[in-house]
């Protein structure tokens, strides 16, 4: 290591040999560790880099024919309107976040404004565990316990239509992102500084009053990271849409209905295995590419929300 | 002349807001906690049919009376350990660089906005780059264990940095100043004070994401997973299904005989997945408490 070897008023210091292979051992370790931190970079680009030529294709093919009422792109012939997509996409997410809204940020305000030491450390654990559940699980209870026992005995709008509905789709799909909403809110309200609830509390306010007005206000834009965070996990749900929601893409309005969301479409063509550059194919890439973008527009939001409101608080 | 009470009154009306609040907020927890006990009971009760059908012994099959999952367990065992083996050293490799060596400049800014952007794209975006580039197209993997596992380890790569940078981001900056003043070198004052004491913590994200990897199915339908498998995996290039596939296959028939086994296949995913997590609680709950 040159860097360490100094000429100052006549004396040398050369690093000994031990010295310059630890500093050799250090600098081939940072190229290593240098090169996996670009991995990420790579699978990015890769993903970009699989999602752009099919998704041009499709373009270049259908041109502006998206835009319709009707989506049947697997069959005889092809129909790309989007429409239908988007209103089950809409339903199912809408639905989860009507669900998990209210929820989540009960569950925030309790983990960080009520609970003691002891039952914080239980509680967040559960959050952790519900959080844990995995997708195909809350679809077999979607189908077979809320369609059935909930939806078909409750919806009071339509015939009921049978297996499948939007609505219970969203319902599961809701108790999927609570914990992502606690989770994130939580941090959030958490790094509110004590003194202003000092000074709520001061002033005679209720432990109720210092959560919702000060708190949750203070920590108003990590709430809303939270909720763009859920909100763009229930847009890319594939397997409980596909489960629940059922495979079909009707125009309706009526959540009791079956719909078709953007990222269930995804899992319903793949079932049928599409051929490399079958139209199927760059459908499916184009589905993907609409997803892709959607959440990396949203992620970019809530990480900007929660980098200025670190800012003000530390 | 009006008298002005100095004395704080608590009215009927805030004392009832607040008990409906504190109510309210307890109802969200109870909902969580009982949802949880609700699924394992439902599945329970759902999967009693199953129970003699020795599942564990049988493939995959059309007739329910012979249908098991044991390739889809091991086929799990083996995509998921691959993709843990795959992503975890890369992705403490780089949350060390990241947090320890990386300068603060816009190429480590821009590279850290990827890693969190990543951590949020829609698992099936992660199976269409699997079915361009591994499945198909330039490694042409076929669907196989590797492929599969590749896809998972991309998956919860950028959850594994966050969390180990999490981790070395809560050992006290004094013990790193210590080493340094004693003469070690940056890299050897992380690897002997820094590393193991974020251990911990990285060892329960990493078993928290590598648990998500063995629950996700969005991806691996993309994946040639939902194939009849009747053979347990034996290499890289074997064809491959795993658990959650199955339960989906089988919740998705119509008939009824199979729904049992999808729920008692359920339940022994479930079993696998909350034993991992406690494994992860409670490395956690340790290390806070020797921290404390």
């Amino acid at each position: 290591m040159n860097e360490i070897t100094s000429k100052r008023e006549g004396v040398t210091l050369t690093p000994s040999s031990r010295l310059r292979r630890n500093y050799l051992i250090q600098r081939l370790a940072k190229i290593v560790m240098g090169a996996a931190s670009l991995v990420a970079i790579v699978i990015t680009i890769g993903i970009v880099l699989s999602l752009v030529p099919p998704t041009w294709q499709f373009f270049q093919e259908i041109g502006t024919s998206f835009i319709g009422t009707k989506w049947a792109p697997l069959f005889e012939p092809p129909r790309y309107g989007l429409l239908p997509l988007l209103i089950g996409t809409f339903n199912v997410v809408g639905i989860a976040l009507i669900v998990a809204i209210p929820l989540g940020l009960a569950a925030a305000i309790f983990m960080s404004e009520y609970a003691p030491r002891g039952v914080r450390r239980v509680v967040k654990p559960i959050m952790e565990l519900l959080a844990g559940v995995p997708t195909v699980v809350l679809g077999f209870i979607g189908l077979y316990f809320v369609q059935p026992e909930l939806v078909l005995k409750f919806w009071p709008i339509g015939e009921p239509f049978g297996s499948f509905s939007a609505l219970a789709a969203g319902l599961v799909t809701g108790v999927l992102i609570i914990p992502t909403i606690a989770s994130v809110a939580d941090d959030a309200l958490n790094s509110v500084p004590n003194g202003l609830r000092d000074a709520g509390f001061a002033l005679g306010a209720t432990r109720r009053e210092v959560s919702t007005k000060i708190v949750f206000g203070a920590a108003l834009s990590g709430i809303s990271a939270s909720i763009i965070l859920a909100f763009s996990r229930a847009f890319g749900e594939t397997t409980i849409a596909l489960m629940v929601a059922g495979g079909f893409a009707q125009l309706t309005l009526n959540p009791g209905d079956a719909m078709q969301t953007l990222a269930s479409f995804i899992g319903f063509a793949a079932i049928g295995d599409q051929p490399t550059d079958s139209p199927g194919y760059r459908t499916i890439f184009f589905v993907g590419s609409v997803l892709f973008l959607v959440t990396w527009f949203m992620n970019v939001i809530a990480i900007r929300v929660v980098n200025r409101f670190r800012e003000v608080y530390e | 002349m009006s008298t002005v009470s100095l004395r704080s009154q608590k009215s009927i009306l805030r004392t009832l807001k607040d008990a409906l609040f504190a109510t309210f907020i307890s109802i969200s927890i109870a909902f969580a906690l009982g949802f949880i006990i609700f699924v394992f009971y439902f599945l329970y009760q759902q999967s009693i049919p199953a129970w003699e059908l020795n599942i564990m012994d049988k493939f995959p099959s059309a007739r329910p009376q012979n249908a098991g999952i044991q390739s889809g367990f091991w086929g799990s065992f083996w995509v998921v350990g691959i993709a843990a083996v795959m992503s975890i050293p890369v992705g403490i490799l780089a949350g060390l660089y990241l947090e320890e060596f990386a300068k603060s400049n816009r190429v480590t800014r821009f590279i850290d906005l990827t890693i969190r952007n990543l951590a949020g794209v829609p698992a099936v975006v992660f199976g269409m780059i699997g079915l361009a580039f591994i499945a198909r197209g330039p490694l042409s993997w076929g669907f196989t264990v590797g492929t599969a596992a590749a896809v998972l380890a991309m998956l919860i790569l950028p959850v594994i940095i966050i969390v180990t940078r999490e981790a070395l981001r809560a050992v006290p900056p004094s013990f790193k100043e210590g080493a340094l003043a004693l003469g070690a070198t940056p890299f050897q004052a992380m690897m002997r004070l820094v590393l193991p004491h974020a251990m911990p913590g990285i060892a329960t994200g990493s078993i928290l994401s590598v648990s998500r990897a063995m629950g996700e199915s969005a991806p691996l339908l993309l994946l040639g997973a939902l194939a009849f498998v009747t053979f347990n995996p034996e290499g890289l290039d074997s064809d491959y299904t795993v658990l959650p596939l199955l339960i989906f296959r089988y919740t998705s028939d119509a008939r009824e005989e199979f729904h049992a086994i999808a729920a008692a296949t359920s339940l022994i995913l479930m079993a696998l997945l909350f034993l991992m997590n406690l494994i992860a609680i409670i490395i956690r709950d340790r290390s806070q408490r020797k921290r404390n």
